[in-house]
């Protein structure tokens, strides 16, 4: 075999494993991909139902109903807009009323979103970041201690020294 | 006292970094040897300042010194030793202070290691590691001090996030940054080549084993960190594809086929450039993950509350190294003597496929995991690159490379035979379709690529095992078939031979462990004392629910029983679980504590839900089957990398450039 065949040989492995991983690469950007979508989204967008999104927000006070079987319904809203949740499953520790959270899952035509995964925070002091982010495009950024306690209802600003600030003024 | 005494050592050990990235610079410039020497004795003293600085840490974290802001964000009276001890490093600051101890002990240990490395080379090296040194302990002590007094000092801290106070936190990131920053070493080495314009295989045998222990640590790091997001998360899953995951993951790959194409270079003096540029790649990836994990790009436990100042000081080291180290590539790869290019058909050649799949389920890591933060910098859209991506890319790149692992230790260097090697794995492809269908059939109607994973793992360890054998068996005239024999030779292998197998073995078993995971199944219900819930071959039955309470909390647990499942009743008692929610009053926060029942590699997995109003519980049950092989083999695949690491060869210089060179310290000179 010669030296240039041999290299040929190398070029050509080289080109066809990337050619494969670049190929599997879109393949899988095409299908497999979440968009993250806030409840004003939902409602001004017209998401077309069976499309596999996150959503994002805070879940509203008083909406939390727990059903047969370990199946909960809540409500995720950004105060312009809200969604109707269905979950089975266990909530997470720090799911609470009036705190962010993240759910991933499907919109069904009703306008019912049926989750499989719920995501609140990890630690009391910070709240997912897509949450901050949808909730200040809102205008209605709050640090998520003060939303726990008050109503939900004033839209205040990030709380200075809080230990949302740093992250969520990004 | 103390607390200014560890700031003021930072700060000496600033100096004494620098001391050791320019003297070996100077030394060449004035042509004076002796000074080469101090960057040696700089990198010692470097250590044991750094050493100093996290033992005062530690000291203020052991002793509840409130009066250092440090202890005060998360440490508490109440907690347990040991997680005050563990806390060091369960925050931004003290955990970039445990990643620059390391660094400076992987420098130090360069410095005192007696193995034959030229002077020269060890040299520059050291003077590499300086820098990186320098910069990092430049960044904690100007962005992320752990030193900062409060006045007046509070009464009480903040405590640790639960989630954190977990025995893992003593084990998993000590294990990981070793790992992490041990591939700082393979960094410095191929810089310092680069900078000397020259390569070798001499370099090659002195790179090998920091790399190899490098991917030992991080192997297990990794390891362990799955274990304990699986049973700390509550979620049953081991592997998540998490961002913070995956920025684990990229430097293991990069490192497993640095250390592959290493191996090429040291038998057969080829990809030498390419060994380099893996190098540089391995250490910018675990950089990349020390940024993506600490600066705060992505939320997750691993990421502290951090100011933005630091994530930017950070972004500003990883584009230095890499940029600079790949600039300094570009600019002197040229340079260096290219090998011979080899026989496709050959170990080297199958080394280089297994190389290029590697990198190649490497770079798709790297998109899933940097595309979206790239498409929301520049567009805002927010997306989420999950386990379907990771599953559709990852894993058929993955299938083909563990397909190639035994079939390239058949063939012979520089030559190989496809047909000869395929007679020798004849036997093992054989068990391996007979394991797969086997499985098939047992287990009918399930998922289809669990069975095809058992065989494929079959396939990996009986791989090994017939490796070891054909070895110990001999080639041609010393070809033997008495047993004794073989088993004699087989005990009288070099220790690396072993290692390899072991190694390969392990990644089988963790196959095989994955691949049960199909077979996992799960049950969730509300259930009252009293009541059972049945998944898999098991059913539980919640005996009670009773408070307990711990040092810094207090716990919610439940009991359950599991007995086997037998038809429609109910078998023998396998054991018993607790599971709880256990409530840190300092942090107001809850955390489920999930409960593991070990039977044989499998294990029944129970997590606790909400206390209803009427007395019930919600509860989530699951089974895995087979799921400790996971972690066991990859703690296989690690103590396959340690046994090769005790390997003679890895003390002593190359023998071949001894003889062809003499330099004074270049004979074979073994470790004392």
């Amino acid at each position: 075999m010669t030296r240039k065949s041999r290299r040929l040989i190398l070029i050509a492995a080289c080109g066809s494993v990337l050619a494969l991983a670049v190929g599997l690469i879109l393949f899988a950007m095409s299908g497999s991909i979440v968009f993250f979508r806030s409840p004003t989204d939902i409602a001004a967008q017209g998401i077309a139902p069976g499309t596999r999104l996150r959503l994002g927000g805070l879940v509203k006070d008083g909406s939390l109903k727990r059903g047969a079987g370990e199946t909960v319904e809540f409500a995720v809203t950004d105060t312009n807009a809200t969604v109707a949740v269905q979950y089975r499953g266990l909530l997470p520790d720090l799911f609470r009323e009036g705190q962010g959270v993240v759910a991933e899952g499907v919109l069904e035509p009703g306008g019912l979103f049926r989750a499989d995964t719920v995501l609140a925070k990890h630690d009391e002091s910070y709240m997912p970041r897509e949450v901050a982010d949808a909730l200040k495009a809102q205008g209605r950024w709050q640090e998520g201690k003060e939303a726990a306690k008050g109503t939900g209802k004033e839209a205040a600003t990030a709380s200075a020294g809080g230990t949302l600030g740093p992250r969520s003024e990004r | 006292m103390i607390v200014e005494t560890g700031h003021f050592a930072l700060a000496l050990a600033l100096a004494l970094s620098l001391v050791q990235a320019v003297m070996p610079v100077w030394a060449a410039r004035s042509g004076d040897p002796a000074l080469r020497q101090t960057a040696g004795q700089a990198a010692l003293g470097a250590f044991a300042c750094v050493l100093f600085a996290f033992a005062a840490l530690t000291y203020a974290h052991a002793t509840s010194d409130f009066s250092v802001q440090n202890v005060v964000e998360n440490s508490h009276t109440q907690k347990p030793l040991i997680y005050k001890l563990s806390g060091v490093w369960g925050n931004h600051e003290g955990s970039m202070l445990l990643w620059v101890l390391i660094l400076t002990l992987f420098g130090a240990c360069v410095a005192a290691a007696r193995n034959s490395v030229p002077p020269k080379l060890r040299a520059n090296t050291l003077g590499v590691q300086g820098l990186i040194t320098f910069v990092f302990v430049l960044f904690i002590v100007t962005a992320s001090n752990p030193f900062t007094r409060v006045i007046p000092a509070p009464l009480e801290g903040n405590d640790l996030n639960p989630l954190l106070q977990d025995p893992g936190l003593a084990i998993h990131p000590p294990l990981l940054y070793v790992g992490y920053v041990g591939f700082s070493i393979s960094f410095a080495f191929a810089v310092a080549a680069l900078i000397d314009g020259r390569i070798d295989a001499v370099w090659a045998r002195a790179v090998r084993p920091w790399t190899l222990t490098a991917w030992v640590f991080l192997t297990l790091g990794i390891a362990m960190g799955s274990y304990w997001a699986y049973y700390e998360l509550g979620w049953g899953g081991w592997w998540f594809w998490d961002p913070v995951e995956n920025a684990s993951l990229m430097p293991w790959i990069a490192g497993t086929a640095l250390l592959h194409s290493t191996v090429v270079m040291e038998k057969r003096d080829a990809l030498k450039v390419w060994t380099v540029l893996l190098a540089i790649l391995t250490f910018s990836l675990s950089l990349v993950g020390t940024f993506l994990v600490r600066s705060g790009v992505i939320t997750s436990v691993h990421s502290f509350a951090t100011d933005p100042t630091r994530g930017v000081f950070i972004l500003a080291i990883l584009v230095l190294f890499i940029g600079g180290s790949l600039t300094l590539f570009a600019w002197r790869a040229p340079l260096l003597r290219q090998g011979g290019l080899f026989a496709p058909i050959s170990r080297e050649g199958a080394l280089v496929l297994n190389n290029l799949f590697l990198v190649a389920a490497c770079a798709t890591v790297f998109v899933g995991t940097l595309y979206p933060l790239l498409l929301e910098m520049l567009t805002g859209e927010k997306i989420t690159v999950g386990p379907p991506f990771f599953n559709a890319t990852f894993v058929p790149l993955a299938i083909p490379l563990l397909l190639i692992v035994p079939f390239g230790q058949a063939l012979a260097w520089k030559r190989g035979d496809v047909l000869a090697a395929s007679q020798r794995l004849f036997f093992a492809l054989a068990v391996a379709l007979a394991a797969g269908f086997a499985t098939l059939a047992f287990a009918w109607g399930g998922p289809v690529m669990a069975p095809v994973g058992v065989g494929l793992g079959a396939y990996l360890l009986i791989g090994s095992a017939l490796e070891i054998y054909h070895r110990a068996r001999g080639y041609g005239a010393s070809r033997t078939r008495v047993p004794g024999q073989i088993a004699r030779r087989a005990l009288g292998l070099p220790r690396s031979a072993w290692g390899t197998a072991l190694a390969h073995a392990g990644v089988g078993v963790v196959v095989i462990g994955i691949a049960a995971q199909g077979w996992a199944t799960e049950a969730l219900a509300t259930l009252k004392p009293g009541e059972t819930l049945a998944t898999g071959p098991y059913v539980a039955t919640l005996d009670r629910l009773a408070p307990r309470t711990g040092p810094n909390y207090e716990e919610a647990a439940a009991f359950l029983t599991v007995r086997e499942r037998d038809g429609e009743g109910v078998g023998h008692m396998v054991g018993h679980v607790e599971t709880g929610k256990r409530f840190y009053p300092s942090r107001r926060m809850t955390v489920t504590e999930s409960g593991l029942l070990t039977v044989g590699a499998s294990q029944v997995y129970a997590s606790l839900g909400e206390m209803g109003a009427d007395g019930g519980v919600g509860l989530r049950l699951y089974y895995k089957p087979l799921v400790l092989l996971i972690w066991l083999g990859a703690v296989v695949m690690a103590a396959g990398g340690a046994l090769a690491l005790t390997d003679r060869r890895m003390r002593v210089g190359a023998p071949a450039k001894a003889r062809a060179r003499p330099l004074p310290q270049a004979a074979a000179v073994p470790a004392e």
